[in-house]
């Protein structure tokens, strides 16, 4: 144990701890509609962090006062599971939780469109089952198939990923270990289409040349993304149309 | 409905002022209001500041406690950054506990600080594994015109570079105080630099009444070496990238001005505390 005291978390050739390249993300799996009692609901694996998103609404706002006259009010709820992490986490929420829950509603809301529904809410209900790094990332992701399998019309799918630095080196899609072992690690979410990012943070320290490098590297990774949320749409309701025809 | 009629006929005003890169306030687009610093305002904390931007005036404090540390940096002291919207700064502020605009503010000023190393955290150890001092950075929003992070960051910035730690000395198991003074453990002058996003404009330290009309708020914090420490988007609209990139540009330059001011201002209430 303590002979490896040092553990690389880059080869030599440029491969990561779990086999993936510098600029590789892990393996996705979205689902929609795996939930009986809400609007719409998608689960995601991604590596190994799952997270199940439940959307209700448009409903009627409670409490009543807080409707907004000209558009729907959009409230984003990220919960990570007692069990989710190494130790056992308090249920309550965390600062980093509200914190969370306030740029995933800003990462969305501007894909939604709002002012079609004055008056009412759509509540985004998040629940981290494992977290292994970018659970804001995949949370975003799955909650923009969340909302497609409501019916929520919107203006472009939501996608997102984030890059970090580790041992000097620019990686993309950061895993728990390279997040705590990591110099830096910056999420973003993007609407290809709108040519929109909706959400970016950074903590960490990198270089403006690295930055910008990451931008880059940052609308690739979200691409991708992208094509995985889309690929997981059709397989939805190409399912249903077909059992459709079935019955 | 009615609050939101007065904004949407400004916004139309300010984009159009905007065109020939004016404000309504008369300044240009990459203006900070006039800043104002001053420190060593509570004589009880280890550390005080009021900082002003414009109108916006937030006071911090800081204080040293003796804890413990946590379990996965026992050899660490623990910076803790708070954040406070008194009533009084703004008609929209209600009493109670921090809601998630405060713990949104608090986390972005703790990010700044945090990442760019600004307290060498590893001096801050008494006994290690048992006791450390933990840190804490309290910012009170007093008057709300606009700016919050920006005016906070600075806040808490001010209070650390002038604040001094208590001495101590261990005997056995317990740390007793010498009532000695130690200089801080400084590192960084990290500052942070938030734009808006009005139209296809961004505006450096946006106003009240511009952050009413946003499309949404960007904030980056730099380090002393240039390197970026912490960034943030806030508020439900959104940025391009090229737009992304511009705005770093331009609070890379913004921030080596205030850090500039900073120095200054900070060394200026030194000479003084040295001839009096």
């Amino acid at each position: 144990m303590s002979e490896s005291k040092i553990e690389r978390l880059i080869s030599e050739d440029g491969i990561r701890c779990d086999g993936r390249r510098l600029d590789e993300i892990r393996p996705i799996k979205f689902q929609l509609g795996v939930l009986k009692n809400t609007d719409g609901s998608a689960y995601v694996e991604w590596g190994r962090t799952k997270i199940l998103v439940g959307v209700m609404g448009p409903r009627e706002s409670h409490p009543k006062h807080l409707a907004l006259s000209d558009k729907a009010r959009v409230e984003a709820y990220y919960r990570m599971a007692s069990f989710s992490v190494e130790e056992w986490k308090s249920p309550a929420p965390s600062r980093r939780e509200v914190e969370l829950s306030k740029v995933i509603r800003e990462a969305l809301e501007p894909a939604i469109f709002v002012e079609f529904f004055p008056r009412t809410s759509i509540d985004i209900f998040i629940e981290v089952l494992q977290a292994d790094g970018s659970t804001r990332c995949a949370s975003i992701s799955a909650a923009s198939l969340a909302l497609v399998d409501a019916g929520i019309p919107m203006r472009d799918l939501v996608a997102s990923i984030a890059v970090g630095k580790v041992e000097g080196k620019l990686v993309l899609d950061v895993q728990d270990k390279e997040d705590k072992a990591g110099e830096s690690d910056m999420p973003m979410a993007y609407m290809p289409s709108k040519n929109a990012v909706t959400l970016l943070q950074m903590d960490g320290q990198i270089t403006h040349e690295e930055f910008m490098q990451s931008i880059e590297l940052l609308k690739k990774g979200c691409m991708e993304v992208y094509r995985k949320q889309k690929e997981a749409i059709e397989s939805h309701f190409k399912g249903a149309v077909s059992n459709g025809e079935e019955a | 409905m009615s609050q939101r009629i007065v904004p949407t006929v400004k916004r139309k005003q300010i984009i159009e002022l905007s065109e020939s890169g004016k404000r309504m306030d008369g300044r240009t687009l990459t203006d900070y209001r006039d800043i104002t610093i001053q420190t060593g305002l509570v004589e009880k904390a280890d550390g005080s500041s009021m900082v002003s931007i414009g109108g916006t005036k937030v006071v911090a404090g800081i204080k040293f406690e003796v804890g413990d540390p946590f379990p996965d940096i026992p050899n660490e002291g623990v910076m803790q950054v708070g954040a406070e919207f008194v009533p009084f700064a703004s008609p929209e502020f209600e009493p109670g506990k921090p809601d998630e605009v405060a713990v949104e503010l608090a986390r972005v000023v703790d990010r700044g600080l945090r990442e760019s190393k600004v307290l060498d955290t590893t001096k801050l150890c008494l006994i290690p594994g048992k006791k450390v001092w933990i840190v804490h950075v309290d910012v009170y929003i007093l008057d709300h015109c606009g700016n919050l992070i920006d005016t906070a960051a600075l806040a808490a910035l001010s209070a650390m570079l002038s604040a001094s730690m208590p001495e101590a000395c261990i005997e056995g198991d317990t740390v007793r105080l010498t009532g000695r003074r130690l200089p801080m453990p400084i590192t960084d002058i990290p500052i942070n630099v938030t734009l808006a996003k009005i139209g296809s404009r961004l505006f450096v330290d946006p106003s009240f009444e511009e952050e009413e009309v946003l499309d949404c708020r960007f904030s980056v914090a730099f380090k002393e070496n240039g390197m970026l420490c912490a960034m943030q988007k806030g508020e439900s609209g959104y940025i391009t990238p090229e737009e992304v990139l511009r705005a770093v540009e331009i609070a890379k330059d913004k921030s080596q001005e205030i850090r500039k001011k900073v120095v200054e201002c900070l060394k200026l209430k030194s000479d003084k505390v040295g001839e009096s």
